[in-house]
């Protein structure tokens, strides 16, 4: 890694969108000193492995409050931009095998080692929610994951996920307590030992099972999975399904009169290229009026819980990143900021009350079964 | 807790101060070749009232203030050459006006020229600003307080001619408006008041702080097209320089000279960028120029080059990210230049220089230039890409750059935005009575000393 970093010019296109509307780099964001930039922060991760710097809380700061959201990959001009991202994590890497991450970082590591999940939550709880049969050879497995599984606002996701399926008649299952954690997140923070470790346990599991379809609803998930070495079972996007299924005629809408604005999961758009999938979705809802944020699709500004910051949070305040996709939300005029990531979902729920607003963060889900259940 | 840090957290919040090693870090240095030089403090202000408690406070400690930007000057501009506090102006960023009818916009001095690229493209598709080809993250002001060029200079001049307002806080602490704003809520012109603008413009900060600009904007034609001008001798570009301008159909005239790909070994690219609302208005400029052209073409002096469609795309980028590319041309993260600002019939003994300077110290080299006004002057760039991990190359490419600049003052030239050891050489050469000027000026303006000093320092 260290014979590449000096190659950044810190010219600054990876800060901003594609059209330059804004700042879209969440840290810098919401830091705005240059060492919070994607530039910024090869120039000092470069001085630290040359030892020109020494670790520090403020370092470790700027390292883990990088979220991978790949807009700095998708925006930088030179020729090695495909690999900021794996620069960055290889540093956050180090950091862990220095035995130097920060507190919440560690915690949030060893929880999904010893618990499998980042809260440390019992493998009890996990689908102690959850009425659905475990999988027993059904056509698909339902992914459920962490966020879903352990935060009723995932949950409440995962139940208009799997109202859906029933209603279109899919043959499905899930794992129950014996799910694994996906191991996204221990990838994007640099512990790619965990990262194996999961994604050989979930592909044996899978294996034993004889999964042949599983379907995530956490587009981190998904981006995980896609990664898992070996792997000989297809992923899919819930998105992805619930177009297909509304394709083939096996949800019937009917019309919602709604003024909506879908915003684009990083780790489903900039990390996977899905990018119309949900948008057809939402189109086929008859009377749903879709809107843009100026920001959007390849350009779409990160909610700011990527690599772990959903739980340790080194981006929160009145000028966080969710905070300020409320805003541009709500400049669109809709009523409804819909979403395709349950941690998405939970970062903006948490930030419209903040901002003491009447938008309503919806997962792309719970729009469909509104529809849905009016036939 | 240290007073100045504390008394700077009470003007701006806390979290927008940082005397911490990385911030330290990353401001006292650039993406040129300029010596680190380490800042005390580093502060992001909101508002100018802000900023005037920064120069209050600045004033009273004896501090050093060193305002910037996004700091992409390459030849170290902001980098405290003296310590204190650097001023990140960059949370300024609103725009606070548009005029479509009269045609200028007021900002603060943090907006990005892609953000007031952006702006124009929703809220008045048929303007636009002078662009330079700096990446979208430069700021505008940064870019108009070293007299800046954009692809409008060869119509209308430096972009820094296209100021029509400023507000500036002053070394002392004061606020101050420059131009019609100074009596009117309209930013419409700097003229006819006595040009204090002036000021401001080339000092580098070293005369106070820019907080708000009002700038001229210009009709964007719906239609955009380059032509390529290819020669062979470096004497016949001030000619056709002369009369493509002389038609006044083209919006800017760029030229590039570079030893790679091996295809443009040995030539001068000349591009001359046409715009129209129409076709038809095209196709008149693109005849008129041709047209201009055409003894040249006949003599097989030169020709245009037929461009793909996938060239033209690159060359119609705005700004053109090619440029920015170049800095890796090497892998290795860096390039440096020396703009020099010279008469146009002064390109042949430039690019002469370049090559000599290039061989000289064995470092890789190219040429872009923007013609300035209807060919009044130029700029020249002499271009060095090195590699950031092989310190060898930097030391070349530092001393090729020296040269450079030492060539410029000897052909007649001016070194455009020259670092703080170039600008010891501009004053050596420069008229006694000038520099004495300058330097009255500065110990009125500034009479502690603080505004960015080691900068158009004058040490008589």
């Amino acid at each position: 890694m260290s014979m590449e970093l000096h190659r950044c010019f810190r010219c600054g296109w990876c800060k901003l969108p594609s059209d330059f509307v804004d700042y879209n780099c969440p840290s810098y964001a919401k830091f705005r000193f240059e060492s919070f930039s994607p530039g910024g922060r090869l120039w000092l991760i470069r001085a630290w492995l040359n030892r020109e710097l020494t670790w520090s809380e403020n370092f470790a700061k700027i390292l883990f409050s990088c979220v991978a959201c790949k807009n700095c990959a998708e925006q930088c001009k030179m020729r090695f931009k495909d690999e900021i991202v794996d620069w960055i994590t290889s540093a956050k890497s180090l950091a862990i095998e220095k035995g130097l991450a920060p507190p919440k970082v560690r915690d949030f590591l060893e929880n999904i080692a010893k618990h499998g999940n980042p809260w440390g939550l019992p493998r009890a709880q996990r689908a102690s929610w959850l009425d659905l049969n475990k999988f027993e050879g059904e056509e698909d497995l339902l992914y459920i994951g962490c966020e879903c599984a352990y935060e009723e606002r995932g949950q409440k996701m995962a139940k208009n996920v799997i109202e859906l399926f029933k209603i279109a008649g899919l043959s499905f299952g899930t794992l129950g307590n014996e799910e694994e954690c996906d191991g996204n997140e221990a990838y994007m923070l640099g512990e790619l030992g965990l990262f194996q470790e999961l994604a050989s346990k979930n592909t044996q599991k899978f294996k034993e099972l004889g999964v042949k379809k599983v379907i995530t609803i956490s587009p981190h998930a998904f981006n995980a999975m896609k990664k898992y070495p070996n792997r000989d079972f297809e992923v899919l996007h819930f998105t992805q399904l619930l177009l297909e299924l509304i394709q083939k005629g096996k949800l019937k809408l009917s019309e919602l009169d709604l003024t909506v604005t879908y915003h684009d999961p990083c780790f489903l758009g900039r990390h996977n290229g899905i990018y119309s999938e949900p948008r057809k979705i939402l189109k086929s809802i008859p009377g749903l009026k879709l809107v843009e944020m100026k920001r959007n699709k390849e350009n779409s500004f990160c909610c700011g819980g990527g690599s772990g910051n959903f739980v340790f949070d080194l981006l929160g305040g009145s000028e966080s990143p969710a905070r300020l996709r409320v805003r541009e939300a709500l400049n669109t005029g809709a009523e409804i900021l819909a979403v395709a990531c349950p941690i998405c979902k939970a970062m903006f729920e948490d930030a419209v009350k903040d901002e003491a607003s009447d938008l309503e963060v919806k997962d792309i889900a719970e729009i469909l079964l509104r529809s849905a259940e009016r036939i | 807790m240290d007073k100045i840090y504390k008394a700077l957290a009470e003007i701006v919040g806390e979290e927008f101060v940082s005397n911490r090693k990385e911030e330290l870090y990353i401001y006292s240095r650039d993406s040129g070749l300029s010596e680190p030089r380490f800042p005390d403090y580093v502060v992001m202000p909101r508002t100018v009232e802000e900023v005037q408690k920064i120069i209050q406070l600045a004033n009273k400690e004896k501090i050093h203030v060193v305002p910037a930007g996004a700091s992409l000057s390459l030849s170290g501009l902001t980098i405290p050459q003296k310590g204190g506090i650097v001023i990140d102006m960059r949370r300024m960023d609103r725009i606070l006006e548009l005029n479509r009818k009269g045609r200028y916009v007021v900002l603060e001095a943090g907006v990005t020229q892609g953000k007031l690229q952006a702006f124009l493209e929703e809220n008045a598709p048929d303007l636009c600003h002078s662009l330079p080809e700096a990446p979208p993250s430069a700021t505008v002001v940064g870019n108009l307080v070293i007299h800046g060029q954009g692809n409008l200079t060869q119509a209308y001049g430096f972009n820094s001619s296209m100021i029509s307002g400023l507000e500036v806080v002053l070394p002392n602490g004061e606020i101050c408006r420059i131009g019609s704003c100074s009596l009117s809520p309209y930013w419409f012109s700097i003229e006819p008041l006595p040009y204090l603008a002036g000021l401001f413009l080339g000092w580098f900060g070293t005369t106070g702080v820019i907080t708000k600009v009002g700038l001229r904007l210009y009709p964007k034609k719906k239609l955009r097209d380059v032509e390529l001008f290819v020669l062979e001798d470096p004497k016949l570009v001030s000619e056709v320089i002369y009369r493509v301008t002389h038609t006044e159909m083209a919006e800017d005239i760029t030229t590039v000279a570079q030893p790679y790909p091996l295809m443009f070994q040995g030539t001068i690219m000349i591009g001359i960028y046409l715009t129209g609302d129409t076709e038809e208005e095209l196709e008149f400029k693109r005849r008129l120029i041709w047209s201009s052209l055409s003894e040249l073409i006949k003599a097989k002096e030169g020709g245009f080059m037929a461009l793909t469609p996938d060239m033209k795309v690159g060359f119609l980028e705005k700004p053109m990210s090619s440029l920015t590319r170049s800095a890796d041309i090497l892998k290795g993260g860096g390039f440096v230049y020396c703009g020099a600002i010279i008469p146009i019939e002064k390109f042949p003994e430039a690019l002469k220089k370049l090559f000599e300077i290039a061989e000289r110290n064995g470092v890789t080299f190219a040429h872009t230039g923007r013609v300035i006004g209807r060919g009044h002057c130029m700029m020249f760039a002499f271009a060095y890409p090195f590699n950031r991990a092989d310190l060898e190359r930097m030391e070349k490419a530092k001393r090729a750059l020296f040269d450079s600049y030492v060539a410029t003052l000897e052909i007649g030239g001016v070194p455009w935005k020259p670092g703080a050891e170039e600008q010891k050489l501009i004053l050596e050469r420069m008229d006694k009575n000038s520099v004495e000027l300058i330097k009255r000026i500065r110990e009125l303006l500034d009479p502690n000393k603080i505004m960015n000093p080691g900068n158009w320092e004058v040490e008589l």
